[in-house]
């Protein structure tokens, strides 16, 4: 479903600053595969969210989507079959709209649009049955603007907008690190169902170490760039929070130093 | 009362344009100050197809379409340009100035001996009899000056309030939904397969139409299209979505385009009433306008830091009053109001 080629980015190129984001990268997503990225800050995992997504254009390499060379395709066009939801609660949803109008945008997602109503009647009931998946009683406020929800329920929202037109990649991009443990672990399990539900290639970062070892079929680490350590199947299965962390050092012969990487 | 009577009539062609502004200002984000040139454009564009013998409606349709095509240059230079969004405006806008005389030929063209809209629908009126019944009805209720013509109010009123509810239709469609959005937060527009630099080109396009059409409306009405007539237009708009939103509120789009009719209403209004003290004259219009506009916006900001004034003073009172009973009851409860406060 998806394929990532030899992937090269370098930000700041000619400048002190060059930085080799991403230094050849080989991914590849069988559909309905769960993949959940790790490592620590600069190790290039927003890089290769924002690559995949259309919002950076590799300097080489392939992205393709669906046998198709998707690398050049801008961010609004890809979005079509990308499904996307921010580390930021802020950022998936229009805080001055309300949540059903917000939806009809998402709704609208796979296809051209055009001056039709965003919310009929039709669309209305549909929205309020997919609203009631989430048990956080959104349904019956689908005419509260989203800016009025707390954080996570506009993330939980972000989460339905992303995945209820069914994607064929869904990419979640640290999307539980904003939020009260309490809530992560609310958004965490809706995201477990949603996957699970619509069958969807997702991609997910994230910054906890337990999540991504709970969470998805298999494990890929990250680091200066590069994909360092990966584990399918039962490797995956069987990997726990202290083995990353051995591997980690094995493979580079330093302690993981991250306060960010939260060892819960 | 006569005067009155003029700046509503006034006042409903030049919501028309508040409209266009309320489009970029609110819902798209975007401060636009094309609409200083594009005001004139529209009334350029009509005067001179007027004079030169065309019909008034097509020479409005007309003004229409070039302002919307102002817009759309301003959307292109802020998206394609990548050219910051109030640079891009003033440059439009002051290009627009030279176009609007290469357009009129100079810089004023009378229309007074002219058909126009304006005439079409005060003959209108007057045939109708209509005029006769009002006027009597004001008459009898003791009323001594009577307009000439109730006819371009009415009309006028029934156009602003048509585009406004076209407006609210509008903004209810997906393509409406995702330009709401677009000045809402552009960054989860493109997540969902909307691009965002068409949504700003014509949003902005159908904003300066919008202001095109109103400048029409406005030379037609005055009865000349002036080089000068757009100066401080984008500030009259701007006042007139401001004062809309304070005095009527602003809670769905549908009490918000309403808003801005009433503010255009109520801001021509304040200014005449501003002119009719002895000390002010017609040049300080322009002044008089921004502190309307100052006012609008600060004295909101002011009354609301006096009500959390207000509210605070109340809870330190009550705070004042707790403590006192503790005191009373042996002073048990003093630490718990001290880390309340």
């Amino acid at each position: 479903m998806l394929q990532l080629n030899r992937i090269f980015k370098v930000f700041n190129e000619g400048t002190p600053d060059e930085k080799l984001a991403l230094n050849n990268i080989d991914l590849q997503m069988a559909k309905g595969e769960f993949v959940t990225v790790i490592g620590s800050n600069g190790a290039g995992k927003s890089t290769l969210m924002n690559l995949i997504s259309g919002r950076l254009i590799p300097d080489a390499g392939e992205v393709i989507i669906d046998g198709q060379n998707m690398t050049t395709v801008p961010e609004h066009v890809r979005s079509r079959v990308i499904g996307r939801v921010f580390q930021d609660p802020m950022a998936g949803t229009a805080p001055e709209m309300t949540i059903e109008e917000n939806l009809a945008i998402a709704y609208t997602r796979t296809k051209r649009k055009g001056l039709y109503f965003g919310v009929t009647g039709k669309r209305r009931a549909f929205f309020k049955e997919t609203l009631e998946t989430l048990h956080l009683n959104l349904e019956n406020r689908i005419n509260t603007k989203v800016g009025m929800l707390s954080g996570g329920e506009r993330q939980a929202l972000s989460l339905l907008m992303a995945t209820f037109t069914e994607p064929k990649i869904l990419l979640l991009d640290e999307h539980t690190a904003a939020l009260d443990p309490a809530r992560a672990e609310l958004i965490t399990n809706l995201t477990r169902q949603i996957v699970e539900q619509y069958k969807l290639t997702t991609l997910m970062v994230t910054h906890n170490m337990q999540q991504a070892v709970d969470l998805g079929d298999s494990l890929i680490m990250m680091d200066k760039g590069q994909i360092i350590f990966d584990a399918k199947g039962k490797d995956k299965s069987s990997l726990t929070v202290e083995k990353l962390l051995e591997e980690f050092q094995r493979i580079r012969g330093e302690q993981m130093t991250n306060d960010r990487a939260v060892l819960i | 009362m006569l005067a009155i009577f003029s700046s509503v009539e006034a006042g409903v062609i030049y919501a028309i344009m508040a409209l266009g502004v309320y489009l970029s200002f609110r819902i798209l984000d975007f401060p636009d100050l094309t609409v200083d040139g594009s005001f004139v454009t529209g009334a350029s564009v009509a005067a001179i197809m007027i004079v030169n013998g065309q019909s008034p409606l097509v020479a409005t349709a007309a003004a229409l379409l070039a302002g919307f095509a102002a817009g759309m240059i301003t959307g292109l230079l802020h998206t394609k340009g990548k050219v910051n969004p109030l640079l891009s405006g003033i440059l439009m806008m002051i290009a627009l100035y030279s176009i609007n005389l290469r357009i009129m030929g100079k810089s004023n063209v009378p229309l007074l001996t002219e058909e126009t809209i304006m005439t079409k629908i005060t003959a209108f009126w007057q045939n109708s009899g209509l005029d006769g019944i009002l006027n009597n009805l004001l008459t009898s209720a003791g009323m001594t000056e009577i307009p000439k013509t109730w006819g371009i109010l009415i009309t006028m009123l029934l156009l602003a309030v048509l585009i406004k509810v076209l407006i609210d239709a509008f903004l209810k469609t997906e393509i409406g939904l995702v330009l709401r959005a677009t000045g809402n937060n552009a960054a989860m527009v493109k997540s969902f397969s909307a691009n965002t630099n068409t949504m700003k080109v014509l949003g902005l396009g159908i904003s300066n139409g919008l202001v095109a059409f109103s400048g029409a409306l406005v030379a037609q009405y005055n009865g000349f299209s002036d080089a000068g007539m757009g100066i401080g237009m984008i500030v009259i708009g701007l006042a007139s979505v401001i004062i809309g939103e304070a005095v009527f509120g602003s809670k769905t789009i549908a009490r918000a385009t309403l808003a801005v009719i009433g503010g255009a209403v109520i801001y021509r209004i304040v200014v005449t009433l501003a002119l009719q003290v002895q000390f002010l004259e017609t040049g300080d219009m322009k002044l008089i306008t921004a502190v309307i506009v100052i006012f609008a916006l600060i004295i909101p900001s002011i009354s609301a830091a006096q009500k959390e004034r207000s509210r605070k003073k109340k809870r330190l009172k009550e705070l004042s009053f707790e403590r006192a009973d503790s005191f009373e009851k042996g002073g048990e409860n003093i630490a718990a109001a001290k880390s309340d406060f």
